[in-house]
Formats: C-alpha cells, sequence, structure tokens
C-alpha cells in the first residue's frame, strides 16, 4: 500500500489494511452490524464475502458471535460505531472477547464528536474509557491514515489478544509521510522540545503539531509532541522520559478526560514522575450537532486549544526538577 | 453425609454398543447425584437449574456428542455450549464422569485457586468451548462457531449444540442470534431449551412471560420441536433429528426445576440458593433410592446397554 499525502479518514485505513490481511491470511474474518459502507469493512465483504458475515443492527450479537468464530480459530474483525462497539456490546466484548483473550479485533469507527451531524447520540466519547478498563483489552487510537494502516496490519501480526482499534469519521491530515515499519510501543515522539509535553492521540495529533508551532512562534515555547497511539498497554517508560525532559504535560484527546488518555498518561506519571498534567478533552458533557469540524471547534479540541492549555500548564511548571522512577505499575 | 464424588459402579459403556434409554436415565441420576454433592460441600450455586437440565447433558455427554475427553480440542469434536451457565455443575458433572479431570475436582467448584468457577470458564476448564454465564450470548456464540466450522468444511460433520434457559430467551441478544443462524443457514446448530418456568423472582409466567418458545423459534425460520425434557427417548430421539435438518434446530424441552428431588421440584424458591446439609442428605437419600431402582430395572432387563435398540 502505497502511503497517503493527502487528508483522508483513518476508517479508509483499516478497510484497505483489512483487505491485505484477507489476501495473506485466510484465518482473517470480517463483521459488521449494517454500517460496513462506513467502518469500510465493505471493502473486505466484496473481496471475499464468504468470510465477512454482516449481522444487521445486532452488534451484542456481532460480538459473541465473533467469539465463537474466534473459537474455532478464525481471527476476527468486528467493526461498527465505537458507540455500539463499547457502550451497547460491552458485556458481550467483555466476557466473550476479553475474558477469552481471543485474537478478536474490534474496528470502531466514528469515535468522538467529529462524526458531526448526528450528535449526542452517536459521539462517543468514553469507548476509549471502557476498553482500557476493561481487563486484558488492549486500546489503539492511530493518529492519521498512514498510521492506521499499520495498526491494521500489525493487530494481525504483531499483536496478540483482544485488541480494540478507535478510527474516525472525517479526513484527517497526515502526520506519519510514510506507511511506519511498525506500531512499535504505540508511543511516537513527532516533535522534540525542551519545555513542555504535549501528549495527544486520534485526531488531536495533527492539532497538537500546529499547537507546537503556535507555541514556538507566539510564546518562543519548546514544545515536544508525543503522539500516544496505543493508549493500553501504554509505554510509560517513554512517556515518562518527555515529562522528564520537559517537567509538565499536557494532554488532548477527542474523548471524556475522565478514563481517557489523560488518565493514563496522569496514573504513570503520578507514580513515576509527578509533574502538573493538564488536560484538553470532554469534560462531563455530551456532543451535539454540527458538522465535524464545528462539533471540535464548540468544545475547544482545536490548536489554539491545546495552545491554551499549555500555557496553563507551564505556569505550574517546577523550577527543579527530578529524575524519573522507572517500573511502576501499569494498569 | 455423602460428600465424595459417587464412585462409577458400571463402566461407562460396553464397547462398541451405544447406552440405552435405561442406561441414559442411571447416568443422569448420577450426574444429579454428584450437583448436589458439589453445591453442598461449595454452599453455593444453582442446583435446581442444575438439576432440570440433567437428562439433556445426560443425553448429550453419554451419547450424542461426539468427543473425546482425552482430546479435548479435537478438531472434528461436535461442541457444547452451556448458554445457561449458571447450571455448570451439571456440565461440570459430565465432564468429570468422563474424565476430563479428575472427579475430585468437583469438590472444588467455587472454591478459590479451584479450576472449576462459578460459571464455565474456557480459561481454566478442560471441555468448556465458551466461557457463558452472563445469559444471551450463549445461541450467538454457537452460530459463530457455526460459522467458523463452515469456513473449514466441517458443517456437515460437526454438530454444535447450545443449551439455553428460559432466561435465555427472555434476553434480546438470543433473538438476534436466532436470526442469524436462520438468516446464514447454518444446518449444523441444535438449540435445546431447558424451560422450567422458573426463575429468580418468580415463575416466568409471572416476571416476564417467554410464551411459545418452540413457536418463536419456528417463526425466525427455524425447525423447532417441543418435548418432555426429561423424557430421555424423546430427548434422544429430538437430539438425534437435530442433527438431520438442514437448518438450524430448535428443542424446546418442558421441564421441571429440581427435577429428581421432591421438596425442591418445580417449587418456587430455590434458585441460586445452595442446599442446607439436611437439604442435601434428604436430596441424596431419594437420588440414591432413584439410582438403586434404575439399577435393578437394568439388572432385570439384562445389564447395561440390553436394551440399546429397542427404544430408538
Amino acid at each position: 500500500m502505497e502511503a497517503k499525502t493527502e487528508p483522508i479518514a483513518t476508517r479508509h485505513a483499516y478497510g484497505d489494511a483489512l483487505v491485505a490481511l484477507g489476501e495473506a491470511h485466510e484465518e482473517v474474518v470480517a463483521l459488521d452490524a449494517d454500517l460496513a459502507v462506513s467502518t469500510q469493512s465493505m471493502k473486505f465483504g466484496k473481496k471475499f464475502p464468504e468470510r465477512f458475515f454482516n449481522c444487521g443492527a445486532a452488534e451484542a450479537n456481532m460480538m459473541s458471535m465473533a467469539c465463537g468464530l474466534a473459537a474455532t480459530g478464525k481471527v476476527p474483525y468486528a467493526s461498527t460505531f465505537a458507540i455500539f462497539a463499547t457502550g451497547r456490546a460491552y458485556d458481550q466484548v467483555r466476557l466473550g472477547i476479553a475474558h477469552n483473550e481471543l485474537k478478536v479485533r474490534i474496528g470502531a469507527s466514528h469515535g468522538g464528536v467529529s462524526l458531526g451531524e448526528d450528535g449526542a447520540s452517536h459521539q462517543m466519547i468514553e469507548d476509549i474509557a471502557l476498553m482500557r478498563v476493561m481487563p486484558r483489552m488492549q486500546v489503539v487510537v492511530p493518529a492519521d491514515y498512514n498510521q492506521a494502516y499499520r495498526a491494521t496490519i500489525d493487530s494481525y501480526e504483531q499483536i496478540e489478544g483482544p485488541l480494540y482499534l478507535r478510527f474516525g469519521r472525517p479526513s484527517t491530515p497526515i502526520v506519519y509521510e510514510e506507511i511506519p515499519d511498525s506500531l512499535g510501543d504505540g508511543v511516537d515522539v513527532l516533535r522534540e522540545g525542551r519545555d513542555i509535553s504535549i501528549f495527544a492521540c486520534g485526531h488531536m495529533v495533527h492539532r497538537a503539531l500546529d499547537a507546537a508551532d503556535v507555541l514556538a512562534s507566539e510564546d518562543g515555547v519548546e514544545a515536544e509532541v508525543v503522539n500516544v497511539a496505543t493508549i493500553k498497554p501504554l509505554a510509560t517508560e517513554a512517556v515518562v522520559d518527555s515529562l522528564a525532559k520537559t517537567g509538565v504535560g499536557v494532554t488532548a484527546e477527542e474523548h471524556r478526560v475522565a478514563g481517557g488518555l489523560a488518565d493514563a498518561i496522569r496514573e504513570a506519571a503520578a507514580e513515576q514522575h509527578p509533574v502538573p498534567i493538564f488536560a484538553l478533552g470532554m469534560g462531563d458533557e455530551f456532543g451535539i450537532s454540527g458538522t465535524g469540524e464545528a462539533c471540535m471547534e464548540h468544545f475547544g479540541l482545536t490548536a489554539p486549544g491545546i495552545a491554551d492549555r499549555a500555557r496553563e500548564a507551564l505556569l505550574l511548571k517546577p523550577i527543579v526538577s527530578h529524575p524519573p522512577i522507572h517500573g511502576g505499575r501499569s494498569a | 453425609m455423602h460428600l465424595k464424588p459417587v464412585p462409577d459402579p458400571e463402566p461407562t459403556a460396553v464397547a462398541g454398543q451405544e447406552p440405552s434409554i435405561a442406561e441414559l436415565e442411571r447416568r443422569a441420576t448420577i450426574l444429579r447425584i454428584n450437583c448436589v454433592r458439589m453445591l453442598a460441600v461449595a454452599k453455593s450455586g444453582h442446583l435446581d437449574s442444575s438439576l432440570s437440565a440433567a437428562d439433556i447433558v445426560a443425553a448429550l455427554y453419554y451419547r450424542e456428542l461426539r468427543h473425546d475427553p482425552a482430546n479435548p480440542g479435537w478438531r472434528d469434536r461436535d461442541r457444547f455450549v452451556l448458554s445457561k451457565g449458571h447450571a455448570a455443575p451439571i456440565q461440570y458433572a459430565a465432564l468429570a464422569e468422563h474424565g476430563y479431570f479428575p472427579r475430585q475436582d468437583l469438590m472444588g467448584l467455587r472454591k478459590i485457586g479451584q479450576q472449576l468457577q462459578g460459571h464455565p470458564d474456557m480459561t481454566r476448564t478442560p471441555g468448556v468451548e465458551v466461557s457463558t454465564g452472563s445469559l444471551g450470548q450463549g445461541l450467538s456464540m454457537c452460530v459463530g462457531i457455526c460459522l467458523g466450522l463452515r469456513l473449514d468444511g466441517f458443517d456437515d460433520t460437526v454438530q454444535v449444540f447450545g443449551v439455553l434457559s428460559d432466561g435465555d430467551c427472555q434476553e434480546g441478544e438470543t433473538w438476534e442470534g436466532a436470526a442469524a443462524a436462520a438468516h446464514y443457514r447454518v444446518p449444523n446448530l441444535t438449540a435445546i431449551v431447558d424451560y422450567n418456568h422458573l426463575q429468580t423472582d418468580g415463575t416466568t409466567e409471572e416476571v416476564m412471560d417467554t410464551g411459545d418458545v418452540r413457536a418463536k423459534f419456528e417463526a425466525f425460520g427455524w425447525d423447532s420441536v417441543e418435548i418432555d425434557g426429561h423424557d430421555m427417548g424423546a430427548i434422544v430421539e429430538a437430539l438425534q433429528r437435530s442433527r438431520t435438518v438442514r437448518k438450524p434446530a430448535a428443542i424446546v424441552c418442558q421441564t421441571k426445576k429440581g427435577r429428581g428431588v421432591s421438596f425442591m421440584e418445580d417449587r418456587f424458591g430455590f434458585h441460586g440458593k445452595p442446599p442446607s446439609q439436611e437439604q442435601a442428605e434428604e436430596a441424596l437419600e431419594e437420588l440414591e433410592a432413584t439410582l438403586t431402582e434404575q439399577e435393578e430395572t437394568l439388572k432385570a432387563a439384562g445389564g447395561e446397554g440390553g436394551d440399546g435398540g429397542s427404544e430408538d
């Protein structure tokens, strides 16, 4: 697959990579719940109709079917919107997939408020938290098409155990010029800086890079931008190393601050290198209808929003810094 | 009080001969005795729900299922899924009697550090295909297993048997699974409903009437029959027939919760309650008397397996 250069939705990478996986591995099967065009699993369905199971609007059944398929040695990719994959089918994912440590991949599209017009009923802002708190479930939120493609390929070839992949609806700018060779530990420093660490995931990563430009030109602040694609298991050492360098952090996610990226970073920092970490994300509130971009702006999930949060955090930056303590317990 | 597993007084089966209906009935009683003992020791669990499914489980494990206890992962095995996972003791009894694990393990039911969890756990117990216990999921899991078998070319030879409760039939997901089974025309799925009409808060008619479950499955496009779930001959016949129909098959078994123990049978108020020591002793006395009676009948009929063909 050629790397993309123009903005494109991460869900397209899921669909494209699924076809590649289907060609390479006959154990790969895909399921969807009547959203196969939206999630892009239809690409797989058209190519491998005998290995594609549309379950209709019945997400609970889809997740339990994925469990059954995995019990026969298949590697199911079950996709629907993030809201239904995690909210509606939580119990099915929990017992049938996570508890059983089965190699099932949940390809959840339309995460966050950037799906736009459909509004609060469809804008899932708790999925990272729900999947992160679930024992044995791994959580990956790719930043752009190229990383999403790699994450989907690696989900078969590199990662064992249950996995939740979050993709988005809108076209999103390219952050990785090439398709990475590997998802690696899922924590990538995209821009080095000494003054503050900005940890972002998904659609907030390119905004974090923009925010770093703003901070550099307007404030003379050198921000380090860290893309945290793998939120669980979190590569805490990479996170703590950045915090040890900068001494202060900001998190940015299209998700509730509670339970999401912010809490993951803060947990690691609290044990290993406690410094101020300010969070940008959804508060105790639901989404709203509007265009995807308008929704992001409504909730302040923008580059200026990240820059403002960084400025607030910098006010609390400790003057003396201490070395980090590695090896804390991971959640 | 007898708390050890019942010793097996007879060989499991005469080589090359299917166990007779009378022998299956004896096996069901042994499974019931095991359940009472397990629950009396565990002081926790669902005894009456296990007893109502005993005849179904005996028919499956001793006659209908093609399985190999020495090789639980045998590729060509039939699959058994206990959707009503709270009846785990009856499956555990059958697994232990077949040597999937030592019989003394039964006495570790629900105890910390032991393999037999409160509900079936595929990660801990050999012979358990998928973990269950949250009602409504089992049938959908069965459909997934059927589709996986189809891709491997086994859907003509390997049958998937799911045992559901009336509680399962109250869960919406069961009907999502029923629709999927019919839509994908899985030919190798048998759903057995242990319809005992009693749930935690009362009768199903009082709590949430599950109605004509047979007709519901039929309306979903299944082959669907209703039988007496304690008539061993009828169970065996329905199970065998379900293999031959080339679409998903439902067997709605009218059963009595607590079957085999008079003070519990068809009586409300025992769901999820382990027997007291007195109740366990009373239950064992009755079940052991039943066992003796069944063994005498078998002996009079010419020994184990003697009437194997006549009742088929």
